[in-house]
């Protein structure tokens, strides 16, 4: 069974088309970079997949069941700046509160939740920083704590929304290494991203999307320019263009 | 007046009003504090701004009915909310402006409503700037017994409440009802204003609930130390400020915002982390960031705030 099927996808978002005919399919192990410039529906397509827009038309389907909102085992990773990081609250606090679903109303967090925590601050390597206040942790550091806090449920799907956006190439990489192994260890990982050089880098598949998907496979097989123009709208001269061709 | 006098005026049986407005302040400023934090966190001062606002009409209209104002204000704040509530949901539509034209109607509104009411020049005193006397005692339960509410309510959803203010999307991506949390948190707001508004007044209810958790936020990091420490300050101001207020014969509402926001001040300079000379300090001294063995050395302490 797939991790994770999406047959057909339609969505309008304010009465406007912003995502048609989207085709995916996610197994475990994979990595996939999810690209396109900003507006193509990344962001969308992600929502789409927790449930938490209306679709028009099509379907998506979680393990082989349609998504629910805390049902399905997917751990979301949004972007850095949906999260109030001048909270007074600290980071073994923020990872479990990725449990809150689960634990429901009135039920206190048990030692299994506290494991849970435990677990995915190991697994991104944040154990040491465990009580420190998040507002003094760096871009990096914060992007972590939101993968462990989406560890925390222990997912086999990851959605990740432009992990690599504000960060120096160091931090990038280190990032897409820890994203590689996470895939490895049997998670399909599904991470958008317009940082080219970083999802070449680590992906093992990449879907090109504007509205619609333009173009899906290994990043070795992508090398028609043509479909990066009609992805980004960008013209034959642009450097992004070189970046494809040198990859 | 020492506060020895001030004690033995409160068990005097012939001033029995002032343990009664103490009891109300008391309690309303430590449950306006433990709100506030979620107030002043959210950022959502304008939604205590707007309920104070619009509490008035209904306080009114209980006033020239004779009924109880707790109630009547309590009626109007909650009604208020829960259109505040629906307004937001969507937060790419900015709906202050539409927002503040109709609770400024409301607080005119109020003004015509109470108005009809024969000698009403000292009544809207009264409701504008609090007053520590005339509070009956079907009030004193009401308050007691609303304030217990509130608290419980914020104790049983206190993880739902820390998830939806770290982050809505996930919050929502997890099951959590984002939606009814931001009615029931509104709600709580309103009715934590509208038992306050007797001895504060409407007009300085909006800094019981925010000055005592800002200057809690001040002073420390951790959630659970501030939601102690803002109804602490909250209570005490209470007290202090109707002690002063009744040595010195001045409005009790005023003189409570005026002791919360000097202990808001002195937060402001000399918290040890977040304070203006403890930032001084640091910046002088510049110390090594700590390096983190993955991604390199963590931005300076406070630098999100
Ligand atoms: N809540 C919304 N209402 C109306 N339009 C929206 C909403 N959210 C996003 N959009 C529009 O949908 C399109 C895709 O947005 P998004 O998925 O955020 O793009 P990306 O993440 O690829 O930058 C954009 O044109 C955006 O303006
Ligand atoms: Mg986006």
């Amino acid at each position: 069974m797939r991790a994770l099927d999406i047959e057909h996808l339609d969505v309008d978002l304010g009465g406007r088309p912003v995502l048609r005919d989207v085709r995916l399919h996610l197994d475990r192990g994979e990595l996939v970079g999810l690209l396109g410039p900003n507006g193509a529906g990344k962001t969308t397509l992600l929502r789409a997949v927790l449930a938490l827009v209306r679709t028009r038309n099509g379907r998506v389907l979680v393990e082989g069941r349609p998504a629910r909102p805390g049902r399905s085992a997917i751990g979301y990773v949004p972007q850095r700046h949906e999260f109030a990081w001048d909270f007074p609250i600290s980071v073994e606090h923020v990872v479990l509160s990725g449990r809150t679903g689960r634990l429901g109303l009135l039920r206190r967090p048990g030692v299994a939740d506290w494991r849970a925590v435990g677990d995915a601050l190991d697994r991104v390597q944040l154990s040491g920083l465990r009580r420190r206040p998040v507002a003094e942790l760096s871009g990096g550091q914060r992007q972590r704590v939101l993968v462990a806090r989406a560890l925390a449920l222990a997912p086999s799907i990851l959605l990740l929304d432009e992990p690599f956006t504000g960060l120096d190439m160091p931090t990038q990489e280190l990032l897409g290494e820890l994203f590689a192994s996470l895939a490895r260890e049997g998670r399909a990982v599904l991470m958008t991203t317009h940082d080219l050089v970083a999802a070449v880098e680590s992906c093992t598949r990449l879907v090109l999307l504007n509205g619609r998907v333009i173009a899906d496979g290994r990043p070795d097989e992508l090398h028609d320019v043509e479909v990066w123009m009609r992805t980004f709208g960008v013209s034959e001269t642009s450097p992004l263009l070189k970046l494809v061709k040198a990859g | 007046m020492s506060i020895t006098d001030f004690l033995t005026d409160l068990v005097n049986p012939d001033l029995a009003f002032l343990p009664k407005a103490l009891a109300v302040a008391v309690m309303s400023s430590i449950v306006c504090g433990v709100v506030g934090c979620y107030v002043v966190l959210r950022g959502m001062a304008f939604i205590g701004d707007a309920v104070a606002h619009a509490v008035f009409p209904g306080l009114a209209i209980a006033f020239v009915l004779q009924g109880s104002l707790v109630l009547g204000g309590a009626v109007a704040g909650v009604a208020t909310a829960l259109l505040i509530a629906i307004f937001s949901q969507n937060r790419r539509v900015r709906e202050d402006s539409l927002i503040g034209v109709f609770l400024v109607a409301a607080f005119a509104l109020g003004i015509v409503i109470i108005s009809q009411a024969p000698g009403y020049a000292g009544s809207l005193q009264q409701f504008l700037f609090g007053s520590i006397t005339g509070i009956p005692d079907r009030d004193l339960v009401l308050v007691g017994f609303t304030g217990l509410v509130i608290l419980g309510l914020l104790l049983a959803l206190h993880k739902e409440f820390v998830a939806v203010c770290l982050d809505r999307e996930m919050a929502r991506s997890m099951g959590l009802p984002v939606f009814w949390l931001d009615i029931v948190l509104y709600v709580l707001v309103t009715l934590a204003v509208v038992i306050s508004l007797q001895t504060i007044g409407n007009v300085l209810v909006l800094a019981l609930l925010i000055t005592p958790a800002a200057a809690a936020r001040l002073l420390t990091d951790r959630l659970g130390v501030m939601m102690l420490l803002a109804p602490a300050i909250g209570g005490t101001s209470a007290f202090v400020g109707l002690y002063l207020s009744w040595s010195y014969d001045t409005p009790v509402g005023g003189i409570i915002v005026l002791v919360a926001t000097a202990v808001f001040l002195i937060a402001w300079l000399f918290a040890p982390r977040h304070g203006l000379l403890a930032k001084r300090r640091t910046r002088l001294r510049q110390p090594p960031a700590e390096p983190d063995p993955v991604t390199g050395p963590a931005v300076a302490a406070g630098n999100a705030h």
